[in-house]
């Protein structure tokens, strides 16, 4: 009997747990939603903040700025990742792959403001000015060793027979990879890129001394430039009620917009596996 | 110290989780949690430090940490004024992002466990909870430590979520409730505004102190995983 009280006792524990953690994501949802709602509105995706003190005022150069910067992430990022991803599925298994490997395994595991010292070191540094290239450079950074390993794991799964198929109508090796190997695995691919950007959309630590932030529109790339998640960071630990509104919209807008690239991503995968 | 606080409170919990979805939950209850769990792990921590700071901080200042004086106010932990910012308000933070990173590969490495063991324990007329104590628990016990330790890795080096919340204090207090400092938050709030090379150096030289320990944190905790995905046999010892 005390046997089975202890098993009845332990289950309802473990159901416990998963109500605990479910209330803090509920909780969390409900409030960005609830909150975040109130404040949006046309301005609030066109405008530039208002100056300390006015109301009113939007994040229109914010949400330009975290696309921009996630662009430049993308355009460095994506080929270094795929192209390593290849390499390591291809031509990976030899002491060279497994380092490879293994480097791209611990520097997923690096805290996101180290990458944004390497950044600040290497891009603003030398730039002497703080800009959406650094911020971009320091996204991309954090790309790279998730996007290499999925890439790897996806092209591995590509029949044998099609590379040989392509290999012995006298195609040559680089041609194959790239047109018949890494064309099946696109699929997967791009989901693997989309999740990667999502995670990127939503990163703040290493934007915070590399691109900075900008209270006005800014196009080029050497400039500082605004982001949502910085301005989120700012808004929040201003002590202007105004701003907390302004901070809870724009994590609604960051929220969509990195659930609608992960639900892409998804979609995308679901989609060619049919 | 915030991160032996998120362990303290995240590793029961995605213990418990990881354990009811595998071994207790029906497998269609599986799929709908895993949803929400995936959705936890994908929120930016900035938006985890807005909840924190507008949410978390007020909860703990008024009902939860006079409460916790008042019946824990012996030990030096609880002592001290309940502010809200502060260790345990980073810690709780913390806890709940690494939840779905300790409970992904918990689950991994619990359905790695063969079926025969656990039912050879169910046949001795173990009941479901004896049988996950002598069967299962042992034989993924390096996985599991390895599961908190790539939690306490992340733990570690999250930046936003905990500079909002810790109160950022540059002092060292034995109580829970006093604001206090972390590596990443310390780089976090003065890098951009570091006057000087040495002031710089010295924020920097902190990222290379962050960087060597999460590193190694990461090596270990994944050669662990691996060795127990590949069987107990030697991780029994």
């Amino acid at each position: 009997m005390r046997r089975r009280i202890t098993n009845w006792v332990m289950t309802g524990l473990c159901g416990l747990a998963l109500l605990v953690a479910l209330v803090p994501l509920g909780s969390l949802l409900w409030l960005v939603i609830s909150h975040g709602l109130a404040g949006l509105s046309p301005d609030f995706f066109t405008a530039v903040p208002a100056p300390v003190g006015e109301t009113g005022g939007g994040v229109g150069n914010a949400i330009v700025g975290t696309l921009y910067i996630v662009a430049i992430a993308c355009a460095v990022g994506v080929p270094l990742g795929v192209g390593a991803g290849v390499y390591l599925a291809e031509r990976g298994d030899t002491r060279l792959g497994d380092a490879v490997r293994f480097t791209a395994e611990v520097l997923s595991g690096v805290p996101s403001i180290v990458v944004g010292i390497v950044a600040y070191g290497l891009v603003v540094l030398s730039m002497r000015r703080f800009s959406a290239l650094a911020g971009g450079m320091a996204l991309a950074v954090l790309m790279v060793p998730t996007l290499a390993r999925s890439t790897e794991e996806l092209v591995r799964l590509v029949p044998g027979t099609l590379r040989e198929a392509s290999l012995a109508l006298g195609v040559s090796q680089w041609r194959t990879s790239l047109m018949v190997v890494l064309r099946t695995a696109l699929g997967g691919i791009m989901t693997a890129i989309l999740l990667a950007v999502a995670r990127a959309a939503g990163e703040t630590a290493p934007l915070l001394f590399t691109s900075l932030n900008n209270q006005y529109w800014n196009w080029r790339a050497d400039q500082p430039t605004a982001s949502l998640t910085v301005q989120i960071f700012n808004y929040a630990v201003a002590p202007y009620q105004d701003w907390h509104d302004k901070a809870w919209s724009a994590a609604l807008v960051l929220l969509l917009l990195v659930g609608a690239l992960s639900l892409a991503g998804r979609l995308a995968s679901r989609s060619r596996l049919r | 110290m915030t991160s032996a606080v998120a362990l303290v409170l995240a590793v029961p919990v995605s213990l418990g989780l990881a354990l009811f979805l595998t071994e207790m939950a029906p497998p269609a209850l599986r799929s709908i949690v895993s949803f929400p769990i995936s959705l936890l792990a994908g929120i930016p921590s900035v938006v985890y430090g807005l909840w924190g700071l507008f949410v978390l901080v007020p909860l703990l200042r008024n009902p939860v940490e006079p409460f916790l004086a008042r019946t824990l106010g012996f030990l030096p932990l609880f002592q001290g004024a309940p502010i809200g910012l502060g260790y345990l308000a980073a810690g709780v933070v913390l806890a709940i992002m690494i939840l779905p990173t300790i409970t992904s590969i918990a689950i991994e490495v619990l359905q790695t466990v063969p079926g025969s063991l656990r039912e050879a324990a169910l046949a001795l007329g173990a009941t479901r909870w004896e049988a996950i104590c002598t069967a299962v628990l042992p034989y993924s016990r390096a996985g599991i430590v390895g599961a908190t330790m790539l939690g306490l890795g992340r733990a570690l080096g999250e930046t936003m979520a905990v500079t909002m919340v810790i109160g950022n204090s540059p002092t060292i207090r034995a109580s829970l409730f006093a604001p206090g400092y972390s590596l990443p938050a310390v780089i976090a709030n003065e890098f951009a505004e570091a006057s000087g090379d040495l002031h710089t150096g010295a924020l920097a030289a902190l990222g290379l102190l962050l960087f060597a320990v999460t590193v190694l944190l990461n090596v270990v905790a994944r050669l662990l995983v691996r060795l127990s995905r590949r069987g107990p046999a030697r991780v029994a010892a």
